[in-house]
């Protein structure tokens, strides 16, 4: 896509910029990309797919439950589904989705930046998240996919009561997962404190960019404590450790500890990318700046820590000491106030705007009242004794389905069609776009509300089947047209998306006169983003329109360039002052020979050979050297 | 927990309404923030304005201040007050212990102090308040009776304990709600409270051992069961069968079910579960018997002696 060009001397800066970032056409330019759009689109399509694989998964589930006593899938597929189907949309989809997609591709345009700090370990993590997806798959593909449910609970994952390689499949692959997880988390750390924009000090960082920070911080710190766990499963499981045996000292409530250490903080990680998407999405539609600015700033900073703090509250049926759980019902009830802060910002700007209810602005509609909802429901659960009755039930399936589909998959679905003409350069179809709202918010109360009942009435979760005459079967038949209501509005949004990839009129650069940087790139963007680096004066630099004329006059001028290779200025942490300027590398097959022996590794592992596994982690060191051989010169 | 029949349950029921009360409140205000900005949706107004501090005022009031206060109401009530409606009983305060052990996938019960052991029912006399262990055999599980308690669940090495109350006599269902295998979805019990003199008399009866059989059909079922593999994994009391690792039979035709809730226990769903327990409950432990039909009806006819 060019580039508006006003004079020769810019369009010649221009084209010199092009020729030094534009990577190689064709397949082998997406094996070999480091650039963070590119990666960001691989990581989107591929955690669609996965969304996908986990919603298919989803409607054998519900279409099992439709009635009592069905025999759509016998009891240990459906088994695998549901553990599968958690696996998948919490590891595969949202998260890869809401950091991998969405941060990946956005967070250096709304920051003024060329790429992420480290393009070529994005690529990495890339590989690294393909794989492991995969390999959580073929356990399921093989017909022994793991079926101890995602929080699999020891002992019954244990060797003794689940002797296939379900669980390996599942621990193994997780293991993999999350040093995908950790290198784009450790990326958008790097990237957000040290590439913004000269002047996008800390307090005029888009609050999209927060979240993402908060986001990558509770990854980093929280997904050791899974890894721990998981290395320890497997140890028991291989080796005959005995971290989890009760009879030779181990506890089973260890590992219940460290799984909800970081289990619970993942459920911010999973909610805080939509959180920024919907303070993304707001100030453009409501045509005013995010009330309270700064606090739900410090709202999306709060909520990842004292999200560490709260994940007892899942075990409050263990029968552990009272004042423990009152110590964890009392956070729990802290981590509200963040939330309730974000829900008053995101209202009152939408109350006092001028706000256009577009496709977008209707997600994000539809993502406070889920939210809302699942919100309230989570709080009954800081109660003690109402959560010693309820955990467990379906009562908790909908109160997180609320929250992990409703609240966190909304604003991404509402992303989708706001940043559409950004990415494509077209306009969706908005008629088609409300009506797919419509369908996937009706669907989804369909679907989950009639669950809180259902739980209320004793239905416990991970039931294959049921007996009539309790009371749930208009319900759970209910909640299974509900899920096909909701397949068809996701269905719907895809039809709409394609249609106008190719249909769509033309966008141009910032259609909805919204406020971040991202906004001020062509659509699609090209290669380096921006022809000179932008400079920031507020927290919301498209509004300030003679900064962006003076980015033209820049141009012309030949000030911020940085045109002498693949280069980008670094800034200061706090204040963005400029600071040095940072050399990019370029496309690079390293990443992928690099990830290849790795999953050999596992691969290995999983099937207990020993020696391979160390072969093949040697050859992984051996690419990694020839990686850093090659470092990337000056053009 | 909706319907409830003790007063533990009347707390959690209680505590529900109050917060489901509130939630509507919660979520109404919510609403009527996008409904104004709806309605306001045709005002003019300057695209990209508004001041940097107007509106904070309304986060801070409704954002911060006013759930503090709600949520520390919340908390004063529920976690502080009510909490004690749940805590679990002192050791051996109950004029009545029961044990209840989960397995995959059913619920072994006994009753301390005495002889009585049984499964996937459990009888109490009702208005007495019952302490009830609970542990596990082999993963965890967690036992939970909607009407009559909160869950407690059943920990490898770490026994637990709750109370167990029923106002009325009544048969209260309840079920396994910690994901515990294959079979997770069958795994129920019963709770039969009764007045204190027919509970009386059941617990008599579940501690006496096995009446002989009588007639040659059942007494050749009974050397059949004690000769094939029932008797390693069941218990008949009175019997050379002591096999622990299926459910005790000395009192089946007593009980209610069968498989823990799959089915009822009448004369064709026994002689159908036998014939093949993975029928209505697949990938349970208990084999499928093949055995002539003559030996395979003194069987059944054997097992419907077992009062």
């Amino acid at each position: 896509m060019a580039i508006e060009v006003y004079t020769p001397t810019a369009r010649r800066r221009v084209d010199r910029l092009d020729a030094i970032w534009t990577e190689r056409p064709g397949l082998l330019g997406w094996l070999t990309t480091v650039n963070h759009k590119r990666i960001g689109l691989l990581f989107f399509f591929t955690s669609l797919a996965f969304f996908a694989a986990g919603g298919v998964e989803a409607l054998l589930i519900r279409t099992q439950l439709a009635g009592p006593g069905l025999g759509v899938v016998s009891p240990s597929v459906f088994n695998q589904l549901f553990t599968v189907h958690g696996v998948t949309m919490i590891f595969l989809f949202v998260i890869p989705m809401g950091i991998g997609a969405f941060g990946n591709y956005l967070l250096p345009l709304m920051i003024g930046a060329r790429d992420l700090a480290f393009p070529r370990l994005n690529m990495l993590s890339y590989w690294f998240f393909l794989a492991s997806g995969c390999f959580i798959y073929a356990g399921l593909l093989m017909g022994d996919g793991p079926d101890q449910g995602w929080f699999s609970y020891v002992p019954l994952a244990d060797r003794e009561f689940s002797p296939g390689l379900g669980v390996d499949f599942y621990a193994l692959g997780l293991i993999f997962n999350s040093m995908s997880t950790t290198a784009t988390a450790t990326n958008l750390i790097v990237t957000t404190f040290k590439a913004r924009a000269p002047g996008m000090s800390l307090n005029r960082m888009p609050l999209f960019c927060y979240a993402q920070l908060a986001v990558s911080f509770v990854l980093v710190f929280a997904l050791p404590a899974l890894t721990v766990d998981l290395v320890f499963l497997e140890l028991d499981r291989r080796l005959g450790f005995q971290f989890f045996e009760p009879a030779n000292g181990g506890s089973t409530l260890l590992w219940q500890h460290l799984f909800w250490i970081f289990g619970h903080p993942e459920v911010y990680a999973i909610i805080l990318p939509a959180m920024g998407i919907a303070t993304s999405i707001i100030p453009a539609f409501a045509q005013r700046k995010m009330i309270a600015f700064p606090l739900v700033a410090l709202a999306e900073l709060l909520v990842g820590f004292i999200g560490f703090g709260v994940w007892a509250h899942h075990m409050f049926a263990v029968g552990m000491p009272t004042v423990t759980a009152i110590f964890f019902a009392g956070a729990t009830l802290m981590v509200v106030i963040p939330s309730t802060i974000q829900i008053f910002a995101w209202t009152t700007t939408v109350a006092m705007g001028t706000p256009v209810f577009a496709t977008p602005l209707l997600f994000i509609g539809g993502f406070i009242a889920l939210f809302v909802t699942g919100g309230l429901s989570g709080i009954m659960f800081a109660a003690i004794p109402f959560d010693q009755a309820v955990t467990d039930t379906y009562f908790v399936v909908a109160h997180f389905h609320f929250i992990i589909f409703g609240a966190a998959v909304f604003p991404l679905l509402g992303g989708m069609y706001f940043w559409f003409p950004k990415v494509t350069g077209r306009m969706y179809n908005e008629p088609l776009g409300k009506a797919s709202f419509w369908l996937a918010f009706l669907g989804t109360w369909l679907t989950f509300f009639p669950m809180h009942i259902v739980g209320l009435l004793g239905m416990t979760r991970r039931v294959y089947t049921y007996q009539p005459g309790l009371g749930w079967d208009a319900y759970n038949l209910a909640e299974t047209i509900g899920s096909y209501l909701l397949a068809a509005g996701l269905v719907l949004i895809a039809v709409n998306l394609c249609l106008s990839l190719v249909r769509g009129p033309i966008a141009g650069p910032n259609p909805w006169h919204a406020p971040t940087l991202d906004w001020a790139t062509p659509s699609p963007p090209p290669e380096f983003n921006f022809p000179v680096i932008p400079r920031v004066r507020s927290a919301y630099p498209m509004w300030d329109a003679d900064d962006r004329l003076d980015d033209r006059r820049r141009l012309e001028d030949g000030e911020l360039l940085f045109d002498a290779g693949h280069q980008m200025p670094a800034t200061t942490v706090r204040d963005a002052d400029l600071d040095e300027i940072l050399k990019l590398p370029t496309e690079s097959a390293s990443p992928l020979l690099v990830a290849l022996p790795v999953t050999l590794v596992f691969v290995m592992l999983l099937t207990s050979h020993y020696i391979g596994a160390g072969l093949c982690g040697a050859l992984a060191l051996v690419a990694l050297a020839g990686w850093h051989s090659r470092e990337p010169q000056a053009a | 927990m909706l319907r409830p029949e003790s007063p533990q349950e009347d707390r959690i029921s209680t505590l529900f309404w109050i917060m489901f009360g509130g939630c509507l409140v919660g979520l109404g205000v919510v609403a009527a923030f996008l409904l104004l900005g709806w309605l306001r949706r045709h005002r003019p107004g300057l695209p990209g304005g508004g001041g940097d501090n107007a509106g904070s005022g309304i986060v801070i009031v409704l954002g911060v201040a006013v759930p503090i206060v709600v949520l520390s109401a919340l908390f004063w009530y529920s976690d502080l007050h009510a909490l004690n409606a749940t805590a679990a009983p002192a050791a051996g305060s109950g004029q009545l212990q029961v044990e209840v052990t989960g397995h995959q996938w059913f619920w072994e019960v006994r009753y301390p102090g005495t002889e009585a052991v049984t499964a996937n029912e459990i009888h109490i006399p009702a208005g007495v308040g019952v302490e009830l262990i609970a542990k596990t055999a082999d993963v965890i599980h967690s036992f939970w009776v909607p009407r009559l308690a909160r869950k407690i669940d059943m920990i490898p090495g770490h026994p637990n304990r709750i109370e167990l109350y029923a106002r009325d006599p009544g048969i209260y269902r309840g079920r396994c709600s910690e994901f515990c295998g294959l079979q997770h979805a069958n795994m129920q019990l019963l709770v039969v409270a009764e007045s204190q003199q027919q509970f009386q008399r059941w617990l008599a009866d579940m501690g006496a051992p096995a009446a002989e059989p009588a007639g040659a059909h059942a007494n050749r079922g009974r050397g059949l069961f004690l000769e094939n593999a029932c008797a390693g994994c069941h218990t008949i009391r009175g019997t050379a069968a002591t096999g622990t690792l299926g459910p005790d039979l000395t009192h089946l035709g007593s009980r209610l079910t069968l498989g823990a809730g799959t089915l009822r226990n009448t004369t064709g769903d026994l002689a159908a579960w036998v014939l093949d327990p993975h029928q209505a409950k697949p990938g349970n432990r208990m084999p499928r018997l093949s055995l002539p039909k003559s030996d395979f009806n003194d069987l059944i006819a054997y097992l419907e002696t077992l009062r």
